[in-house]
């Protein structure tokens, strides 16, 4: 029976997503298995949850009266750290991420450079922040400038790969436009390129900070500066009101940038 | 059985889109609304079914009283109105037959509506629709598959399909050519006589309203202006309506058209918004 | 007026205004100010004798990273197994929570402005702390395992999928919605027939996007003690076996660039 004859005498079912049956119901049972599967790798200890449980609700008591005073130097310096990882290795990562993304772009750079550019770019992606801080401590030592140099090359894979979208996407007929006035290539960048990609290039640059900040505080952990170190210690010693207090520094310092960067990016559009 | 009595509506920003409106609409009629962009007409209806709250005065639809209804009631007295919309307003990755089902949302529970699960009479119903306004092969099209003309005969159907004692109409043709526009009114009016409906049409176009309403209502900054037959709107109320006469002490060239044809609305609503 | 006239009376164009250009250069210059101040905390904190040694370092890492040592390999498929599972598990018990909250985040669904500014603030919270920082106080809460692992990824998730989706909703076509509610749905009615439909492909697109992100976090949540291949990485570094490492850094790549890849591929097919 067709489905209009059906729809005549009051049957009607809303068709499904994947037309063949054999196909649905594989993919349902495959699901399901894999589900079954994933489950049973949580291995959970009980016993171990249950004295957690304690520790969990000091956790969440702690945020009520969090303690900023007793470790104030560590928090004071550590906050600092980070602030200038993040401003450093943001300049920095921006700065280098320019000649990459333009090297990555297929439309503007020769087949060598985009390879090249490529590679630095998908290198830069792949791995989080901190497995390359864990290298770079090994290089440079302890600190924050292993930690800038962390946060300034994860800024050029994600920098590049954008900026590299955006010249790939720009509009080519304004840059036949001055192309055709006789301009040179620095020329053409300056008046073609540039004005296209600027406000986009600024907003991400704001976007890229607040990602800096956040993942200064994590780097620590590995010995990267920061603010992370004073956090994994307040945790590891279960002074949940100290981590409390660090939580709540870094969750106002991103409310703060996210509202100042949405105002620059008004600013500049 | 619509009663409206004193509805005035003013905007939190201070305007004043409708004022004292008294309109009485008896069962069965077919009543044309027209007036300048900006004139109050959408928002006239959209009083009715409380869309937008009015500020003050009173709606009668038979009995029930409805500017005091809240939840559920008003929920009730929303399926009693049928609203066709300007720019179909179908959901557009849904299929047609969702989208006319959808006119029995409210008298279905919500697991059933989510599951689709809806009872043998209102499938039956709706493909009647369908069939009615000429889509039965199109029950499993997504909406955003369809021509303009189409869309708005399944907005109909959605429509109808909440067996409404009143259609509420806003601007119907104004995203259809001319030859749809005219099939799209001639269907709404055929539908209404089938089923003895009275509907308040919204409409820009006025030869349009002329020839398939019962009644014209015209409404300028708020206010009705004009109320009769389709025959008694002459060139005069027209210029009432459309405010020509401003359009002519903003020394304009006033040379270039006679005052039977309206002038452009987004002049007008400059003109006449300085008034109200 | 950015067109003055010079004393000989011809005009002189100029970008902009002498104010704003000078207002321009003290900019730079507080910016530069900032950065060289910046500069100076780093490098006061910086031993730099370790970092004259950096190249020399550097080229003895990689000496010990080669060649890999291939053998280990398969003792990495388990834990890269879980550290799948931590990421999908995660997203999904992620998306899960934070649908809901995306609902209660956006301005022309949410029932009451207060509650608003609740949905907001759990967004913003779970933005700003890393999964990494989930995983540490999961791990002294639940002790070491898969299980904490997961649920620091899907509380890093929510506020990432959560912002995304509720300004998806916020940019729907209101006229739907508009004609649902007219015909005397419920409310619950005028979200899964007005709103759900148009919002359901950028929800598809965000959760899959998310997926592929986890992936690459949940590499890193063993450090910590929260399961999967970051255990093995952080045993291998303790024990300095570099040559493992290699290997470990070859899987990760391998898994990141096919689940990047995935996740591309289902995003395209969706928009």
């Amino acid at each position: 029976m067709t489905r209009q004859a059906m729809a005549r005498a009051g049957q009607w079912r809303r068709l499904p997503l994947i037309r063949d049956p054999r196909l649905r119901w594989g993919l349902a049972l495959g699901g399901l298995v894999y589900l079954l599967l994933a489950l049973s790798t949580i291995d959970v200890n009980w016993a171990r949850v249950a004295e957690g449980a304690g520790r969990g609700l000091n956790f969440l008591a702690a945020f009520t009266q969090p303690d900023f005073i007793s470790r104030r130097g560590d928090i004071l310096d550590g906050i600092l750290e980070s602030l200038t990882m993040t401003l450093t290795s943001t300049v920095i990562g921006v700065a280098l991420a320019i000649p990459v993304g333009l090297g990555a772009a297929r439309n503007i750079a020769p087949l060598p450079v985009y390879y090249l550019c490529r590679g630095i770019i998908t290198v830069s992606r792949t791995f989080q922040e901190v497995i390359i801080a864990i290298l770079f401590v090994v290089m440079f030592g302890f600190g924050p400038l292993a930690g800038m140099i962390t946060l300034a090359f994860a800024t050029i894979g994600f920098m590049a790969k954008l900026l590299a979208e955006d010249i790939e996407d720009l509009d080519w007929r304004q840059v036949e436009a001055v192309r055709a006035t006789g301009a040179s290539w620095w020329q053409t960048m300056n008046h073609a390129v540039q004005p296209q990609v600027m406000p986009r290039l600024i907003g991400l640059s704001m976007y890229r900070l607040d990602i800096n900040f956040r993942e200064s505080a994590v780097i620590g952990i590995v010995g990267a500066g920061g603010i992370g170190a004073t956090l994994n210690t307040s945790i590891s010693r279960y002074e949940y009101d100290t981590s409390a207090a660090i939580l709540l520094i870094i969750i106002a310092i991103v409310l703060l940038s996210e509202y100042s960067s949405s105002h620059v990016r008004r600013w500049t559009q | 059985m619509l009663t409206l009595t004193q509805v005035t509506k003013r905007y939190p920003t201070g305007d004043r889109a409708l004022t004292d409106i008294d309109l009485t609409l008896p069962a069965g009629q077919v009543m044309a609304l027209i007036g300048p962009s900006g004139a109050g007409k959408s928002t006239l209806i959209r009083c009715v079914n409380r869309l937008v709250e009015p500020t003050s005065g009173s709606i009668r639809l038979g009995d029930t009283e409805l500017t005091r209804l809240s939840g559920r009631e008003l929920r009730r007295a929303r399926r009693a109105m049928g609203m066709i919309f300007q720019e179909y307003a179908l959901v557009d990755r849904l299929t047609v037959m969702e989208n006319v089902l959808s006119g029995r949302l409210g008298q279905v529970g919500f697991w059933r509506s989510f599951l689709r699960r809806y009872p043998a009479d209102a499938v039956i119903e709706a493909f009647r629709l369908l069939e009615r306004v000429g889509l039965p092969q199109a029950i499993d099209k997504r909406a955003d598959a369809l021509s303009g003309g189409q869309r708005q005969r399944v907005g109909i159907a959605r429509a109808l399909l909440q067996d409404p004692q009143l259609l509420l109409v806003d601007e119907p043709t104004a995203s259809l050519d001319p030859k749809t526009s005219r099939q799209i009114m001639r269907l709404i009016r055929e539908l209404c006589a089938e089923r003895e409906l009275g509907a308040i049409i919204n409409i820009h176009d006025v030869a349009l309203a002329q020839q398939f309403a019962d009644r014209i209502v015209g409404l300028r900054a708020g206010e009705i202006v004009f109320d009769g037959s389709p025959e008694a709107l002459d060139a005069e109320t027209l210029t009432t309506i459309y405010g020509e006469e401003e359009w002519d002490t903003q020394g304009q060239p006033a040379d270039d058209e006679t005052s039977s044809v309206p002038a452009p609305p987004q002049h007008l609503s400059l003109a006449t918004g300085g008034t109200s | 007026m950015p067109v003055t006239s010079s004393p000989q009376g011809t005009p002189i164009w100029r970008l902009r205004t002498t104010r704003t250009q000078w207002l321009g250069y003290l900019a730079w210059l507080a910016g530069a100010c900032l950065f060289l101040l910046c500069w100076k905390v780093i490098s006061d904190n910086t031993m730099w004798v370790f970092v004259e040694d950096a190249g020399r370092q550097g080229s003895d890492l990689i000496s010990r990273m080669l060649p890999p040592q291939w053998t280990y390999a398969h003792r990495l498929w388990k834990p890269m197994w879980d550290t799948m599972n931590i990421a999908t598990l995660g997203t999904a018990l992620g998306i899960a929570m934070a649908f809901p909250v995306a609902f209660l985040a956006a301005r022309n669904t949410t029932p009451h402005p207060l509650v608003r500014s609740a949905a907001l603030l759990i967004i913003v919270s779970s933005r700003s702390i890393n999964s990494l920082i989930w995983a540490m106080l999961l791990v002294t809460i639940l002790g070491p395992g898969v299980l904490a692992g997961i649920i620091a990824i899907a509380l890093r998730s929510i506020g990432f999928v959560g912002k995304l989706l509720y300004e998806a909703i916020e940019e729907i076509h209101p006229t739907p919605v508009e004609a649902i509610s007219a015909t005397g749905a419920g409310r619950l009615q005028v979200m899964s027939y007005g709103v759900l439909p148009q919002v359901l492909p950028a929800f598809a697109g965000i959760s899959v996007y998310r997926w592929d992100i986890n992936i690459r976090e949940s590499t890193v949540l063993g450090l910590v003690g929260a399961g999967g291949i970051g255990l093995q990485l952080n045993a291998a570094i303790n024990s300095l076996a570099w040559n493992q490492v290699s290997v470990i850094f070859l899987m990760i790549f391998v898994t990141v660039l096919a689940s990047e890849w995935i996740s591309a591929r289902v995003r395209h097919a969706i928009t």
